[in-house]
């Protein structure tokens, strides 16, 4: 079975960044798992795409190396507080990731 | 005044946002430590538009003022000064007007004659025109260029202001500073910067100071922060004694709610963290280096906010299996029944509305459906979403899908299905939709270009 994002991670987030972006943060469960995973193509922009309808080209990936962790940033598919509104603060988003296959 | 030297700076955080719960025994602690200055953020943009737009509070006044009578008592006995900003959640001037009258409602009740600073920075649509003419308006992603169409557009305007405004004040010897829309990390730094800390290190402490005690690991329930600022380094401490610090909590609070973990512009500058070094110096301290400060040409945030076209709302639930048992059927179903109904009954005057239908407890949350073989859930909420131009062309659509929202046939159904109302009347009229229009920046002459400081000096009273 393919590991997914939330066999390789400890803890996984996601939060506004101003009322334009979201972050999502990635911290996995050792330093092994970060280099392997950290810039893992199905964490790349496509994936953000599919997920969230967001413009792949202005996906960002930082890797942070002494927290073991990647944070990803995207802009919202609508600014916060739109017509379609479902979650403000982006707090939930995360949850889509978790099942994400990393092979 | 012996703690009082620019070899340390000791700043109190008592609570992440004012209103959320400052403690007084948290408060004691910190000025037992030493601390020069009480510092919090009163607001963000996080909680949506709604709150610059119509100049109101998220939080209620009765905790507002408990928060500003726990602070003014303490710092008022410790001859501290108190900094604020982005007071009433959104910093325009009816948000800072609001939290100034609790605070001189507050200094009354506790017989203390505070000099109170109040920085406005909300600014008018000519100046904010006026700029983007001559060119010193930029954008930042995803926005493009802005129009005049789009400033006259906004109900209201703020800059976020730097920690200038702030030193400004405390200068020239306010007690108080209650700023308008500032960044969460200025108002927490202002005053080391005042007594010529470094700078990479003010700014850095003020970013892992700007939601209190959320760069703690929380054993109990608690709420502050006390910065320790020197010349090569800072320290944060929870201001609750059992709780502690990491250097895993202090670092990952770089990340939060930062779309960049490393670089964070501020008006004039970025704080760059890449080379930040974390230790831990006691069990519940841990010491901070390496933050380093780039300058830049001085710039302040813009947000903007308008209201935009009215909602209106019915809420049913749902137990009945021949629902649960195909949702996507349902809900596509009830989807197309609804718009035809609209189209029938009300016809090309509905204008330019929408429906949506969030299934709580099933997919409301993601809008997307399940994997195929997700198990029904034992109920679910259904939320109904009207958008129309008009507050009541709204209600007219809810009033007319009413009927088949509360009774529509699944293919299933031998008799007619009456879904679970919430309430009578069934449809809740919400109000408009707030939105945030503005993600740019302004380029500033200096500091205190786009800034009005009005003093209300409650120490003339005394004379009086």
């Amino acid at each position: 079975m393919m590991p997914t994002v939330q066999d390789v991670c400890r803890h996984v987030r996601s939060k506004n960044a101003g009322p334009f972006w979201v972050t999502f943060d990635l911290f996995f469960r050792n330093r092994e798992d970060f280099h392997r995973y950290a810039r893992h193509p199905a964490l790349g922009p496509a994936t953000f795409e599919r997920l969230f309808g967001t413009d792949p080209a202005l996906v960002k990936q930082f890797p942070v190396k002494n927290l073991n962790m990647v944070k990803i940033s995207c802009v919202r598919p609508a600014p916060s507080g739109g017509r379609e509104e479902r979650d403000m603060h982006s707090g939930q988003m995360f949850v889509r990731l978790l099942g994400v296959e990393l092979d | 005044m012996g703690k009082e030297c620019d070899d340390e700076v000791v700043i109190l955080v008592p609570t992440g946002s004012l209103g959320a719960g400052a403690r007084e025994e948290e408060l004691e602690y910190g000025i037992a430590q030493g601390a020069q200055v009480i510092a919090t953020d009163a607001g963000s943009t996080d909680s949506g538009a709604a709150y610059l737009a119509l100049g109101i509070s998220k939080n209620n006044r009765g905790a507002v003022k408990r928060d500003l009578t726990l602070m003014m008592k303490a710092a008022s006995k410790a001859g501290i000064p108190i900094v604020v900003g982005t007071s009433g959640q959104a910093g325009g001037d009816l948000n800072l007007e609001w939290t100034r009258d609790i605070a001189v409602e507050v200094a009354r009740e506790l017989g203390i004659r505070p000099r109170i600073a109040l920085l406005y920075s909300e600014l008018s649509k000519e100046t904010v025109k006026r700029k983007n003419a001559e060119g010193r308006i930029r954008p930042l992603a995803p926005m493009g260029p802005l129009d005049d169409a789009t400033i006259d557009g906004c109900d209201h305007i703020v800059g976020a202001m730097g920690p200038e405004p702030f030193i400004a004040a405390l200068e020239a010897g306010a007690d108080i500073v209650l700023g308008g829309r500032t960044t969460d990390t200025a108002v927490i730094c202002c005053y080391a910067l005042m007594k010529g800390a470094p700078r990479g290190l003010s700014w850095h402490a003020g970013k892992i100071g700007e939601c209190g005690g959320q760069s703690t690991i929380k054993t109990v329930d608690a709420a502050g922060l006390l910065l320790r600022i020197r010349r090569d380094s800072f320290e944060v401490e929870p201001l609750n004694q059992i709780n502690t610090c990491t250097p895993e909590s202090v670092s990952a609070h770089m990340l939060y709610e930062n779309s960049d973990p490393f670089r964070l512009v501020e008006p004039g500058g970025v704080l760059d963290v890449t080379h930040a070094r974390y230790e831990q110096v006691t069990p519940r301290t841990v010491r901070v280096m390496g933050s380093e400060w780039e300058e830049m040409p001085y710039t302040m945030k813009l947000e903007g906010a308008a209201a935009g076209q009215y909602q209106t709302l019915m809420l049913i639930g749902i137990q009945d299996p021949v629902v649960l048992n195909d949702l996507e059927t349902f809900q596509t179903k009830m989807t197309k029944t609804l718009y035809d109904r609209v189209h029938s009954t009300i016809g090309e005057a509905a204008g330019n509305f929408h429906i949506s239908l969030r299934l709580y407890g099933w997919n409301a949350v993601s809008g997307a459906q399940p994997k195929a073989g997700t198990p029904p859930p034992p109920e679910i909420g259904v939320l109904f979403v009207a958008t129309a131009d008009t507050q009541d062309m709204a209600n007219q659509i809810a009033k007319a899908c009413n009927p088949k929202f509360f009774h529509m046939y699944m293919p299933a159904h031998h008799e007619m299905p009456s879904y679970g109302f919430a309430f009578t009347p069934a449809d809740i009229p919400r109000g408009p939709i707030y939105e945030f229009k503005l993600n740019h920046v302004v380029e500033c002459d200096d500091p205190m270009e786009l800034v009005r400081t009005v003093w209300v000096d409650l120490s003339l009273e005394e004379a009086a």
